[in-house]
């Protein structure tokens, strides 16, 4: 562990974004600029979670990384490893037994506590980005929570494909006031951050953005009275545990057409397939 | 120059000291422990040195009115540019009133205010609902100052802009982020 400091990041930069952070729970979905570092991985790799991550890990943290719901992507490992380095923390691939997980693009199955902390990786932080390319445009849209373009855009959508055609980073209110972008996680995962009990963090490392929803706080994905929200998942059962409420990925298996249907969260997947086996 | 010392492991104390004070502000009016420096200054509480060690710096103005010994101890130890109460980003002990809300564009410039009280205890008094409350969190709040609750519903008109509140006494903390909302109890 020499040559670094705790968990990488100098102690100002930790400051800074401690500040950030608490800030951003303060006004729940509002996005908070934070001086964002050079840190030792690529963007795309999830710098911006990496940092809010290494700004709150203490010693006794057992931390979980999981990409698109799995542990053992090149990303998720590589992410664990740099913390185990550089903090000397535990890591663990449950996440019952996580304390912190950093994810990428998905929400686990298994419901979270109060004692457990959500840090979400954000490629773009702006849910109003690709209808108003403006930035001064789309800061004045949040100070005035004038929201109507994307309603528009939702709007647009029903009449063209007759219903929200939009099923990732599908944009939430948070607290009944901000537009949020949820981060590219499946629609399907959108319920779950509604009053989740655990602390929700999200960190966008090229944009230089932290936003937080906290505990019991109200997350509504956007819709309308006669096009209500509804959490779309592939109508099939899972092929190694047969779970039929789970988020599912399609996965080929041989080179002529087969394809199976798999939970993407591989650790919910495990264990369901390990309560299956001990019944039986 | 001071004689009174920071955190014993400044790391480390730094980490568990934000931990405590991001449940607080996450979770409002649970209160929390903090790790304190082995002994505080003059004209500081344990929690309020803790607190100042751990959120300040050489990037934050900030206003306090403890005197001479306090100053020089914020001086070596945090840094931190002394400023008027209404340019500072935290502020020890001055009327909410008083603080910078931030703007429409930037709310997150609202400053912050490290309020030293007698005590605080969780379960009675004031009734606090919002985000971060699952029903209703109850916690008394001992020594605030006369007109608080009116200033903190005034303060709560201005969302989302508005001041941030950390209650400390002794060596624990309890936070009032600003979307908190207040009933005397
Ligand atoms: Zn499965």
């Amino acid at each position: 562990m020499s040559g670094y400091n705790f968990a990488y990041l100098d102690e100002s930069t930790k400051r800074m974004i401690r500040r950030a952070i608490l800030k951003a729970v303060a006004i729940p979905g509002h996005q908070v600029p934070f001086g964002s570092r050079e840190m030792p991985l690529p963007y795309g790799w999830g710098t911006g979670g990496i940092q809010v991550t290494a700004a709150i890990l203490g010693p006794a943290d057992v931390l979980k990384v999981i990409d698109q719901g799995s542990d053992d992507t090149t990303n998720a490992v590589s992410i664990r490893a740099f913390f185990r380095r550089t903090a000397g923390i535990a890591t663990t691939e449950s996440t019952a037994e996580a304390s912190i997980i950093q994810t990428r693009h998905r929400i686990p199955e298994r419901a979270l506590r109060e004692d457990q902390i959500l840090v979400y990786q954000v490629p773009i932080p702006e849910p109003l980005g690709r209808l108003e390319p403006r930035i001064a445009e789309t800061r004045r849209m949040h100070a005035m929570a004038d929201y109507g373009l994307m309603h528009v855009k939702l709007y647009e959508d029903i009449a063209r494909h007759g219903h929200i055609a939009t099923s990732y980073s599908y944009p939430v209110m948070v607290n009944g006031r901000y537009l949020m972008s949820p981060s590219p996680i499946p629609a399907f995962d959108n319920p779950k951050m509604d009053r989740m009990p655990a602390l929700q963090l999200f960190g966008a490392g090229r944009e230089k953005r932290i936003y937080a929803v906290p505990p019991y706080t109200s997350v509504k994905s956007l819709d309308f009275d006669d096009h209500p929200f509804r959490p779309i998942r592939a109508p099939h059962a899972c092929e190694l545990c047969g779970s039929r409420d789970t988020y599912l990925d399609e996965v080929l298996t041989d080179d002529v057409g087969g394809r199976i249907f798999v939970c993407s969260d591989t650790d919910f997947c495990a264990e369901r397939q390990a309560m299956k086996e001990a019944a039986e | 120059m001071t004689t009174f010392p920071g955190f014993a492991d400044p790391v480390l104390d730094g980490q568990a000291a934000f931990r405590a004070v991001l449940q607080a502000m996450s979770r409002p009016g649970l209160v929390q422990r903090l790790p304190v420096p082995p002994e505080a200054p003059p004209g500081l509480s344990p929690a309020a040195a803790a607190l100042l060690l751990t959120l300040v710096d050489a990037t934050t103005p900030l206003c306090l009115d403890a005197g001479a010994e306090a100053e020089a101890w914020v001086r070596f130890h945090c840094g931190a540019p002394l400023a008027e109460v209404g340019a500072a980003d935290f502020v020890l002990n001055a009327p909410l009133r008083a603080l910078s809300p931030g703007n429409e564009e930037e709310p997150e410039r609202g400053a912050t205010l490290i309020l030293e009280v007698s005590a605080l205890e969780e379960g009675a008094g004031w009734r606090l609902t919002g985000p971060g409350i699952e029903h209703l969190h109850r916690l008394r709040v001992a020594g605030a100052p006369e007109g608080f609750l009116a200033d903190w519903a005034a303060n709560r008109l201005r969302a989302p802009c508005g001041v941030d509140v950390i209650l400390c006494a002794g060596d624990v903390i309890a936070a009032l982020p600003r979307s908190v909302a207040i009933e005397e109890g």
